[in-house]
């Protein structure tokens, strides 16, 4: 490609971002859709023209997965590599593919036309395995899906012209309580909240004590108030869905099925925060969504219902944009979804100061998950008393489940705060269930003993993944697999999380090859206590929960992978001599090593 | 253990530079004090080939052969308390510099290219050990107890951990000790 023809293509897309660095990630993803990477000249280009550093530039490109300074193949194929994937046969699919289309995964074919690879969970988890083609989700693989995919990259077919029903989803909705069932049309919430008044709509907020649905349990009305009470004439409302932690899919349910009770519900925190300016932070695996996603925020617009006045409201102006995310699961932490709505690296913040004094670009900013949002609506219609009604004492309101792994009928359960893990499994059909994830992987493992326990922030808190285990499933290959997104996930900015990950993994990789020892398990221990003491963010202080529920509740998988001996090293001992054993020429008894010490004396 | 009883202690260097030994060598008059409670078992500085049943080994340097395989395994066996001494024990260190070339390219490198030796061959006598083809921490080897970090560990660092060692205390070494700049 001449070098003039990119200049064109950056000139292009700064025009179409109005050349503001804080839409440097914008501007990237848009850039690597011409040729599915971006050459040096583009960066050049691009930092030239933004007048930053080549190296930040190059820094944000390294730091998300789905953005790439090296050339990928025309065709991108990345299959989901959750546990919940890999149990429904994702490992043998991908072999299939990379079989049929004669290529290595992580190699790029040598006409450059595909390349396959695996990526974090794609949020599918109840119709997997899935895989990314070029960012769009394809769920519900098997043997002809993947035939027929291979036969359409092989006709270099370009994706607009693949069969539609590939990329579609199924909402498998199974239980619905308030919010799922809720009829209200565009505008009502707001038209109740409006009606009675900014005030009395936050002290109906706070009558509701609703809290954060996106894991750490916030009270949303404090969040609020404190950004209506910080000085600054511009507020920010950001709606968090970059629902990245392994086994939640209910935000992807939630704005594909009631878009419009989620920006409503953003609309209704700008009208109580007085924001201009709203976020859709969508997580880059559901790009899918983003067409309908446009159009029902121009539908509002056209209705009235975002833009200036809204509800005839004068100096009521409020209107939302969407965001891509591209493959970073620490960016579902609020600060670094800050930071990646900025166009930087998604790099945690050192709080205070909270977003919501310091937010986007300084501004004072709510951040909110899908859940929480659409729940204001509900509030809004109904009176935060009633909201409160239902759940628990600490925790109000209703909760959407995300159910994953083997259960007859995996998807969306909406259940009041405080049902029992037993009841879950009995909605969902699971039998001869040996263990439950509940939060996803830096979640809570359960143990059949603790089936009696409940969903609530006061017992078992989760933001909604629920993932089920059999008794023929190992959990060492289930936290193994957690462990080794973490490693994946670290942004690498902390060195307890980007070293202790890592670590953590290779101890658990020793243990895989039936190298470990009781030492090993000591080491791992130390691991755990490194993590949750030492790291900048949630991501690696939650790194060892499944490792630490493991270890507890389930040591016998662990200790399955243990040799009987104090300690054995991890790479082959004899092996390692054999590159001198060949330049010597030597084969004496002296020339080699036993993995194990000689019988003790 | 009876108090009037001397701890038993074997030092080594394995791949290492013995800057680690001249740090421990820094204690200035604590050595004093410290030959007042231990005897040395093997140690460069008894020059004991073997190591007898010991309470307490310090091992300075990495793991790069065969023979530093075997040393380290006996010290595991007959120390109750092992202790990777320094930045190449807990690491690899400088020699670990090497792990990222072919060890027989260097081998061929030193004994048959250069200048005056072209026409020699890789000395392949079965009393010379041979090298891993990596240089190994010594945690990858065998199981270890504490780990001392520095470059070398200045001899006040060394001290105070062999004196919590002594005195039954779980050794840490203050914030001052480990920092260099």
């Amino acid at each position: 490609m001449a070098l003039g023809a990119w200049a064109q293509r950056v000139d292009e897309t700064l025009t179409r971002f109005g050349r503001r660095p804080e839409y440097l990630l914008q501007m990237l993803i848009a850039l690597q859709e011409h040729e599915n990477w971006l050459p040096p000249e583009a960066l050049t280009t691009l930092a030239a023209a933004l007048d930053l550093p080549r190296a930040r530039v190059e820094g944000v490109v390294g730091f998300y997965s789905f953005l790439h300074a090296e050339p990928v193949g025309q065709y991108r194929l990345l299959f989901s590599d959750n546990i919940i994937d890999r149990m429904c046969g994702s490992e043998a699919l991908m072999a299939r593919l990379c079989h049929s289309l004669w290529l290595a995964p992580g190699q790029v074919s040598e006409d450059g036309l595909v390349s396959v690879d695996v990526t974090s969970c794609t949020g599918l988890g109840d119709q997997g395995p899935a895989m990314l083609v070029n960012g769009r989700a394809i769920a519900a693989l098997n043997e002809d899906r993947i035939d027929i995919i291979c036969e359409l990259i092989r006709q270099k077919l370009a994706l607009d012209a693949w069969p539609v029903e590939l990329f579609q989803f199924e909402k498998n909705i199974h239980q619905r309580d308030a919010l799922l069932s809720c009829t209200a049309l565009p505008g009502d919430a707001l038209r109740a909240a409006i009606a009675v008044g900014r005030d009395a709509w936050l002290s109906q907020m706070q009558a509701s004590r609703l809290r954060g649905r996106g894991g750490a349990g916030f009270t949303t009305a404090v969040k609020w108030l404190a950004c209506r009470n910080a000085p600054a004439t511009e507020k920010i409302v950001v709606c968090n869905a970059d629902e990245g932690e392994p086994g939640t899919f209910k935000d992807r349910v939630l704005l594909d099925a009631h878009a419009d009770l989620v920006f409503e519900g953003m609309t209704l925190a700008a009208w109580a925060v007085g924001a201009r300016r709203g976020f859709l932070y969508l997580r880059g695996e559901y790009l899918n969504l983003r067409p309908a996603l446009e159009a029902t925020l121009a539908r509002r617009r056209a209705e009235g219902w975002l833009g200036a006045s809204i509800g005839g409201v004068a100096g009521f102006d409020f209107d939302i944009e969407i965001h891509l995310g591209a493959g970073a699961y620490v960016c579902g932490e609020e600060t670094a979804l800050l930071e990646s709505l900025e166009g930087k690296r998604g790099t945690p913040r050192i709080r205070p100061p909270f977003p919501v004094t310091h937010g986007y670009l300084g501004l004072p900013t709510v951040v909110n998950n899908v859940e929480t949002l659409a729940k204001c609506c509900l509030i809004a219609l109904h009176g935060g008393a009633a909201f409160a009604a239902t759940g628990t004492a600490q925790s109000a309101g209703t909760k959407l489940l995300s159910v994953s792994g083997d259960c007859a009928r995996p998807g969306i359960y909406e259940f009041p705060f405080g049902v029992t893990v037993r009841q879950v499994l009995d909605a969902c059909g699971a039998s001869d269930t040996l263990a439950v994830q509940v939060g996803g992987a830096a979640g809570i493992t359960l143990a059949p003993y603790e089936f009696g326990r409940r969903v609530a922030f006061e017992d078992v808190p989760t933001a909604g993944a629920f993932m089920v285990f059999n008794d023929t499933r190992d959990m060492f290959e289930v936290a193994h697999n957690f462990v080794r997104f973490f490693a994946h996930e670290s942004c690498g900015f902390c060195t307890p999380c980007r070293v202790g990950t890592s670590l953590l993994a290779g101890t658990l990789d020793k243990l895989a090859e039936g190298k470990g020892s009781p030492a090993d398990l000591l080491e791992i221990e130390d691991l755990d206590r490194l993590l949750k003491q030492a790291s900048h963010c949630g991501l690696g202080s939650a790194a060892p929960n499944p490792v630490i529920d493991g270890l507890q509740k389930f040591r016998p998988a662990y200790e399955r992978h243990l040799m009987h001996a104090d300690f054995s090293p991890a790479f082959d001992l004899d092996g390692a001599l054999r590159r001198a054993r060949q330049i010597t020429g030597r084969d004496d008894a002296g020339a080699h090593l036993p993995q194990q010490p000689e019988a003790s004396r | 253990m009876s108090p009037s009883r001397k701890l038993r202690v074997a030092t080594v260097s394995l791949a290492g530079c013995f800057g680690c030994h001249m740090s421990l060598l820094d204690i200035d008059e604590h050595v004093f004090a410290l030959l007042d409670k231990v005897e040395l078992d093997r140690s460069p500085l008894t020059d004991l080939k073997t190591c007898g049943p010991c309470d307490i080994g310090l091992v300075e340097g990495g793991v790069c052969n065969s023979e530093n395989v075997h040393v380290l395994r006996e010290f595991r066996a007959q120390c109750k308390t092992l202790v990777a001494m320094g930045a190449c024990a807990i690491n690899g260190g400088l020699p670990a510099q090497r792990n990222h070339l072919d060890v027989g390219q260097c081998l061929s490198a030193v004994f048959q290219s250069r200048p005056g030796m072209d026409t020699a061959e890789v000395p392949d006598d079965p009393e010379l050990p041979l090298p891993l083809d990596k240089v190994h921490p010594i945690h990858e080897v065998v199981r270890v107890d504490y780990f001392l970090p520095g470059c070398p560990p200045s001899g006040e660092a060394i001290w105070q951990f062999i004196s919590d060692l002594l005195a039954g205390r779980t050794p840490r070494v203050s914030y001052p000790l480990l920092h260099f700049d």
